[in-house]
């Protein structure tokens, strides 16, 4: 499959507010891709399109195409338990569970009905070790999760979402509440996750933009304005709105 | 205006302030070349300590401009054009000390023939004025005027390459001349590298305004 998401002359409305225009625009699978953009532009709007976190919000209405794994993710028979899933999500602040370390990431499996121990143990391993949060938790397993940093808290999200094996993860400005240590441990996270999983990221900081992803789109006022490597975004824009944006000269 | 905007800006004047520098040292040359003047000469050789430190402190400016601002698209390609005509410029300055220490050992004044069978006074006038362009196509953000600097470094080229048959024949009727038209020879020689510098700021002028790599590129491409 070339595309793992894409969307297709997407609009979404807030009941008149119309927030998202016309947006196509795809994305290949094992990559990272920044979306930018003032507040308020629908860049965080676009992400939440993909587990459908949109739904939970009042007067939205969407039309065009949204597919993940080339299924239309909006037709009437999706299993939003079952895409949310496959698309995990980690938001700006750290929101671990106030449960023990074991049973934040134990949490997800538990939910899908998986009663193994052994088998649980295991991915519980397994995805701190992913998460890089292993060799600074596995003593304290039974501690609860609030004792940890917020760096710690923000790569128990990690885990807890990898725990589960999506094949996305969006996350919406993970780093933005983290000192620039656990940023950077973040950062490099994101860069080895992607051999196993394709990101896509929110995020206001452009050199973090520059340093983790593949291509960057930016958006402004409800409108995909350029989306390309993001090599090419960050030396040779083509459109003069991106390059006000990334050199701070915007409005 | 941003505060990379006023750093941009000073490092600019001061790249425009290396340039004129380094015309200066360049003309001067010419000038102790054809009136045999070492004072002049002496003076080029003694502001060559000025050239260095311009290029030691605007390389220092784009060092922190990196650091501290993270410069991207427009801004990283303006900071990186500036770091490598600063280079540029300082290997220009370099050629006209070289040219003021020939004069200053050189036995003169120097045979008008020689500089007029030589072309060496129409290769000053065209670095000269190729070098001036430069930092007008600079100065302006004029990448027509830094695509005409592209033709007119063949023109040195050209005599330079027709130079060796040139002092050749002169030696052999002036023998007695013959330290004066192996300086001229070498002079010739580094006026021929000032119109490559002027080449390189010119491609770097246009990476910086128009993000085109220009370097290794065919005439075509360059004209294009």
């Amino acid at each position: 499959m070339n595309h793992i998401i894409a969307t297709e002359k997407l609009n979404l409305y807030y009941n008149d507010f119309h927030a998202l225009k016309n947006i196509s625009m795809q994305m290949r699978p094992n990559t990272v891709t920044a979306l930018i953009g003032p507040s308020g532009c629908g860049k965080s709007t676009y992400l939440r399109l993909f587990n459908r976190m949109n739904d939970l919000i009042d007067g939205v209405k969407i039309t065009g195409d949204v597919r993940v794994e080339g299924k239309d993710i909006y037709a009437k028979n999706t299993d939003v338990v079952e895409l949310r899933r496959k698309v995990g999500m980690v938001f700006q602040k750290p929101n671990p569970f106030p449960k023990t370390i074991f049973e934040n990431v134990a949490y997800g499996l538990r939910v899908n009905g998986i009663n193994d121990n052994g088998f649980i143990k295991d991915k519980i391993e397994q995805s701190l070790v992913q998460a890089a949060l292993w060799d600074e938790v596995k003593d304290k397993l039974n501690k609860s999760a609030f004792e940890l940093s917020g760096g710690q808290q923000q790569r128990l999200c990690i885990a807890r979402a990898l725990a589960i094996e999506p094949s996305i993860i969006l996350m919406d400005e993970p780093a933005s509440a983290l000192d620039p240590i656990s940023t950077a441990k973040i950062e490099e996270l994101i860069y080895e996750l992607k051999e196993n999983y394709t990101i896509v990221i929110v995020t206001h900081n452009m050199q973090q933009a520059g340093r983790v992803s593949d291509n960057t789109a930016f958006f402004y006022l409800g409108e995909l304005i350029e989306y390309g490597e993001t090599k090419e975004i960050f030396t040779n824009p083509k459109d003069k709105k991106t390059q006000n944006y990334i050199t701070g000269r915007f409005g | 205006m941003t505060h990379l905007d006023k750093e941009s800006q000073q490092l600019k004047a001061d790249m425009i302030g290396m340039w004129n520098l380094v015309i200066s040292q360049l003309n001067k040359t010419r000038e102790a070349l054809l009136n045999f003047d070492k004072d002049m000469a002496h003076e080029v050789v003694a502001n060559e300590k000025r050239v260095n430190g311009n290029e030691l402190k605007i390389d220092r400016d784009c060092e922190n401009i990196f650091a501290l601002f993270n410069p991207v698209a427009i801004d990283l390609r303006f900071t990186l054009a500036v770091l490598k005509i600063n280079s540029n410029l300082e290997r220009t300055g370099d050629m006209a000390d070289g040219i003021g220490r020939f004069i200053l050992n050189g036995n003169g004044p120097f045979d008008h023939e020689l500089l007029k069978l030589t072309q060496v006074l129409h290769m000053y006038e065209e670095a000269s004025s190729m070098l001036v362009d430069t930092l007008t196509a600079f100065e302006h953000e004029n990448t027509k005027i830094a695509r005409s600097i592209f033709k007119r470094d063949e023109i040195l080229n050209q005599i330079n390459i027709i130079s060796i048959k040139v002092v050749t024949e002169y030696i052999q009727a002036h023998p007695e001349n013959t330290e004066q038209a192996l300086i001229i020879l070498s002079i010739i020689r580094k006026l021929e590298r000032v119109g490559d510098h002027c080449k390189n700021i010119a491609e770097e002028i246009i990476f910086y305004i128009e993000a085109k790599v220009l370097k290794h590129a065919s005439k075509k491409q360059k004209a294009e």
